[in-house]
């Protein structure tokens, strides 16, 4: 083995016409940031207040922007993949080569929902949730900073697989025997393996941190049942995560000792068994989808009762459907691997289990409808995602119903209609959600308010384009195509494709609109400053703090009573109260040891992959090492002074005054 | 940072209760490991009888540990360690139990 093990300078795809390309615009952005950034002088800003910061505010914002640049990346592959099966109709090649084709649709799979639709929901819920239960961080501030930098460090290992190597062929469940080094002896697999087990650790340890900031730190007087819809939803989907995640890690590790130290849990030969791979993969993967839609719903819970000025209908039916959801989560795996070949009488309870679980998901459906009944809705960005949501979901949901019927599944199993369906269910419930949220909250986290009319615009063309897009595909699931297909023979799917690649360029024209609506906002912020950090008459603390909130979040712990507890503090006129005296607030300090114990495990992995030794025992070593001295510093806290908090606090309430008449 | 600093220093009430379950859970874990030991060796009843009360007895063991031991009571305090201890091994129960089922059903049609 050479000192790079098996790097060498062939690993990059020079023969790639499209990836040298992408690999040029990439190097061309990053030298025009890295020059603004040098001109500006903002090194020590990004080092100094986000990088290591430990504020769970900062933390979302980059979580956010780190789903944004996955989006841009994933949302390529997929408009790569319809334009591929566009062209390449009637026996022709198209222009990706398969071994390409076969990358992209892996690479779509995992950075949508491991490296998009996770860090977006982590980023809304971190953002939130301390808020909305009146606490000033997480209960473990560090963790927090770390888990970040491990999700960023699978993502940045993703990224590099796009220039050095390959990714996996295998699709994004990288099902053994074909990830296995037999047929997959590429770095491809590899890169999965260790992006994903690196960052399901940093989501692991989330899940852990939110669970204690629930139970620990909710404000004096909230009880578990006086939670926020939302902060309720993430603590099902943190449970889900911390029951789940493990599993994952633990098949991955299989799947790692079978590909580097010739073990045979997966393999055909040697005992192996490649359906217990399929079986643990989805026992983590069904609870997952979960742990990407609870947090949405409970989004929409949070906009439907603000935007009708109701209170949410049914809030405790709402918590335990959640939590009914969650449980069932577990035992519907199977559903995913009818084919596989177990009885008759396992099909049977999974399919059941599968349709039962429409029962909670149907209770949440009509307590938003009833929550809408007899309101005043205000057709406002984010409930147009909602009401988008609510119709989307069904069908998505319908569909959802039909697959779950083992026999028909047996017709429907790997084709189009199954990619339509879960496009359905996680663009049209997890995706709006998160887009619903990221208008929603964007005013308390920025300041400002997002342009109403190009938001309208881009939810128009994401919910029309995806119509376009997806309903084909479950035309194209009844014809008999199969998912996957690098190109097609069969006149009759062409129509349908032509039709689903018009789609995809419609949600493009979304996804522009979206990045031009938040050049616009940001241009015109003068006109949309949010000046009492309460734009849309909320219901609950988050709405309380000022826009954006202090570093402290809150000057003193707001007394709550009440599931709605802002709007019954803004009833009894205690809301916008001065206070004469503050205490001292006891706070985290930043620090470089979340990013340094990543950047040691980054390059742990990245030696991994391209089996550098020395690389990966100097990488590890570097990591304990920073834990280490973190571990035995005790300069990680400081007091704010009274004095500067009430000079803090007085500038927002003179704001809030000012606003108020 | 934390809002609930409550002091957690141990009285001397705390600690002769602490001690005092203890002092229970060793007995009765004791005298749970003596009946079936007494069983079997004596063969006092038939065998699947003594399987089933070193079943019962081992059980009724865990329980015990798990109140006298691990303090898992209905408690104000005790409640959520008691609720994460039985949702966690719902979960390992409906996993393990139903990937055994799973699996095992596969083979005997597959192999």
């Amino acid at each position: 083995m050479s000192f790079f093990g098996k790097l060498t300078l062939e690993s990059i795809p020079y023969d790639e016409p499209i990836i040298m390309v992408t690999l040029a615009a990439v190097a061309v952005i990053g030298v025009i940031l890295v020059a603004l950034i040098t001109k500006y002088k903002k090194w020590g800003v990004l080092w100094n207040d986000w990088f290591t910061s430990v504020d769970h505010k900062r933390l979302g914002i980059m979580y956010i922007v780190l789903a944004l640049v996955m989006l841009i990346r994933g949302f390529s592959d997929a408009i790569m993949m319809r334009t591929q099966q566009a062209l390449a109709t009637n026996g022709a090649a198209g222009y990706l080569p398969p071994e390409h084709y076969d990358q992209i649709f892996t690479a779509h799979g995992v950075i949508m929902i491991i490296f998009m639709a996770m860090p977006f929901m982590i980023g809304l819920m971190n953002i939130v949730l301390p808020l909305q239960i009146g606490a000033r961080d997480v209960a473990f501030p560090f963790l927090n900073n770390l888990s970040f930098w491990l999700t960023a460090s699978g993502a940045l290992l993703i990224n590099l697989s796009l220039g050095l190597g390959e990714f996996a062929k295998t699709g994004w469940v990288a099902y053994p025997p074909l990830s296995e080094l037999s047929f997959s002896p590429g770095v491809g697999v590899d890169y999965y393996i260790w992006a994903l087990q690196i960052s399901g650790i940093g989501t692991t340890l989330t899940g852990v941190n939110f669970i204690a900031t629930v139970l620990k730190m909710r404000a004096p007087g909230m009880k578990l049942m006086q939670m926020p819809i939302f902060t309720w939803t993430c603590t099902w989907a943190n449970i889900l995560i911390v029951a789940s995640f493990p599993i994952l890690t633990a098949v991955l590790g299989m799947l790692t000792l079978d590909r580097y130290l010739g073990f045979h849990f997966f393999t055909n030969d040697g005992g192996g068994n490649a359906m217990m791979y399929i079986n643990l993969f989805w026992a983590w993967g069904h609870p997952e989808v979960y742990i990407l839609v609870l947090p949405a719903f409970g989004i929409f819970s949070e906009i439907i009762s603000t935007f009708t000025s109701k209170r949410l209908f049914g809030y405790k039916s709402m918590v335990w459907a959640s939590g009914a959801i969650s449980i069932l989560g577990f035992i519907v795996w199977l559903h995913h691997f009818f084919t596989m070949g177990s009885s008759a009488n396992v099909n049977a309870f999974f399919g059941v289990m599968t349709m039962v679980i429409a029962v909670p998901t149907g209770v949440k459906l009509f307590n938003w409808l009833f929550t809408i009944y007899r309101g005043r809705l205000r057709l406002t960005v984010p409930v147009l995602w909602t009401l988008g949501f609510m119709t989307t979901f069904t069908v998505g949901g319908m569909t959802g119903v039909l697959l779950a019927l083992p026999g028909a599944d047996f017709v429907l199993h790997n084709s189009m209609f199954l990619v339509a369906h879960f496009h359905n269910t996680i663009i049209g419930g997890a995706v709006f959600g998160y887009f619903a949220g990221f208008v929603y909250w964007f005013p308390k986290v920025m300041g400002f308010k997002l342009n109403e009319r190009l938001g309208k615009a881009s939810f128009w063309c994401w919910l029309v384009g995806f119509y376009f897009t997806f309903m084909p595909l479950y035309v194209l699931g009844f014809l008999g195509m199969t998912r996957r297909l690098n190109h097609t023979d069969n006149p009759a799917w062409n129509f349908w494709l032509y039709v689903s690649v018009v789609g995809v360029f419609i949600i493009f024209s979304g996804v522009i609109l979206q990045f031009v609506q938040l050049y616009v906002s940001f241009r015109d912020r003068e006109q949309n400053l949010d000046t009492t950090g309460d734009p849309w008459n909320g219901h609950t603390l988050e709405w309380s703090t000022s826009s954006p909130p202090q570093f402290y979040n809150f000057a003193k712990f707001p007394k709550v009573s009440d599931i709605d507890s802002f709007t019954d503090m803004k009833e009894k006129g205690e809301a916008y109260q001065r206070h004469e005296r503050y205490q001292p607030i006891h706070m985290p300090k930043n620090t470089s040891s979340g990013i340094l114990m990543a950047l040691g495990i980054t390059a742990a992995g990245f030696a991994a992959i391209w089996h550098i030794l020395w690389l990966a025992i100097a990488g590890m070593l570097g990591a304990f090492v920073v834990f280490l001295f973190r571990a035995y510093s005790n300069d990680h806290d400081y007091y704010v002074q009274p004095d500067e908090i009430a000079r803090i606090e007085n500038a927002h309430l003179d704001k809030v005054a000012r606003g108020l008449t | 940072m934390s809002q609930a600093d409550t002091s957690e220093s141990l009285t001397s009430d705390d600690f002769i209760a602490s001690v005092k379950s203890y002092l229970v859970g060793f007995m009765l874990s004791v005298i749970l490991t003596g009946i079936p030991f007494w069983a079997v060796m004596t063969h006092h009843f038939e065998k699947p009888i003594t399987l089933g009360l070193v079943l019962v007895m081992a059980i009724v063991q865990i329980v015990v540990h798990l109140k006298y031991f691990l303090h898992l009571d209905f408690s104000k305090e005790g409640k959520i360690n008691t609720f994460s201890f039985l949702f966690t091994s719902l979960i390992i129960v409906m996993v393990v139990g139903l990937s055994v089922w799973i699996i095992y059903a596969a083979n005997a049609l597959m192999m």
